[in-house]
């Protein structure tokens, strides 16, 4: 079982990850953060569909994501 | 659970002022990383340009100098001169590297500076507002060429790495891209390549990181990876152009 935690502050909705996913599990959420931008979001219902392959921390240019397995 | 994935601790937890989608953020976590993997914290000291990299010293919790626009090799070498034992880089974009400091970098490369430099190109100078660099492709449209790059009246794009390469004091030159998770997993064995090469006392090492400035390419975060991968690549080729393996050059 693994999972990711995105940092919603952090976040700054370039869509990196929503775009790089293998398997699609990350959606831009619908209301904005701190400083303004629609952060990208991981339902935790997926946590069984991740795969902690890391491609998604691995592109994210303001390191706003961790994973976890 | 276990963390398979985490911030580097050789970043601070502040958040970057660059734009949405800037890949100068991949560039940082990267060098971080390496940092960290090599476990040189305490002894490294990073020497930023003028430009978009500018607040490094606040992403960074290392000792940082800050250099003249175009003047971080020179200061550089002072560094590297005076604490020999330090690992000391350099973060410059293109307008600092390529255009106002090229004398700088072509003679610390020259004279075999025992320097890393990691080049952020990203084809425009971006913090000034998308102004025509040396490395903006031909009929590339910024604000001081409105109707695109023409080659007989503003030249051709300077290849650093490759110039770079010819130069015997070099010991590393290498040119990778950061869009793609491949490309950035490369971009990170480069890096560490050039760290080694400094530790090693192998002479001047360099990285050119092909990069997006979305803002002033006035495109999206998304479709700037993509300028990077039909139209920078093209242009700019990916791979090692000079690797010393001994110390042959004594």
């Amino acid at each position: 079982m693994a999972y990711i935690k995105i940092d919603r502050d952090r976040c700054k909705g370039c869509c990196f990850c929503v775009d790089f996913c293998p398997r699609n599990l990350i959606t831009v959420s619908e209301s904005h953060n701190r400083q303004g931008y629609f952060p990208a979001e991981f339902d935790m219902k997926n946590e069984g569909r991740c795969t902690a392959c890391k491609t998604c921390a691995v592109m994210c240019p303001d390191t706003a994501i961790e994973v976890y397995k | 659970m276990n963390a398979v994935f985490k911030r580097p601790d050789a970043l601070t937890d502040r958040e970057t002022h660059f734009c949405p989608g800037c890949t100068h953020g991949t560039a940082h976590r990267i060098i971080a990383e390496v940092i960290d993997e090599m476990g040189i914290v305490d002894d490294i000291i990073g020497i930023p340009g003028v430009g978009c990299c500018v607040f490094l010293y606040h992403y960074f919790p290392i000792d940082v100098l800050e250099a003249p626009h175009g003047r971080a090799p020179a200061c550089a070498t002072g560094m590297k001169r005076a604490q020999p034992d330090k690992i000391v880089f350099v973060y410059q974009g293109d307008g600092d590297l390529a255009a106002i400091g090229t004398s700088e970098v072509i003679h610390a490369a020259n004279r075999g500076e025992n320097i890393s430099i990691f080049f952020i190109n990203n084809s425009v100078y971006g913090m000034t507002g998308g102004q025509m660099a040396p490395t903006t492709l031909l009929g590339q449209q910024t604000t001081t060429t409105p109707y695109g790059r023409e080659f007989r009246t503003e030249g051709y794009p300077i290849k650093m790495a490759e110039m770079l390469a010819t130069l015997e004091g070099v010991a590393y030159s290498a040119r990778v891209s950061l869009h793609s998770p491949k490309h950035v997993n490369q971009a990170k064995r480069a890096v560490r390549k050039a760290f080694e090469m400094q530790v090693n006392q192998m002479g001047f090492s360099m990285v050119e990181m092909l990069s997006t400035c979305n803002t002033n390419w006035r495109v999206s975060p998304r479709e700037a990876l993509k300028v990077v991968e039909n139209e920078m690549i093209p242009y700019f080729p990916l791979g090692v152009f000079k690797e010393r393996t001994g110390k042959d050059f004594l």
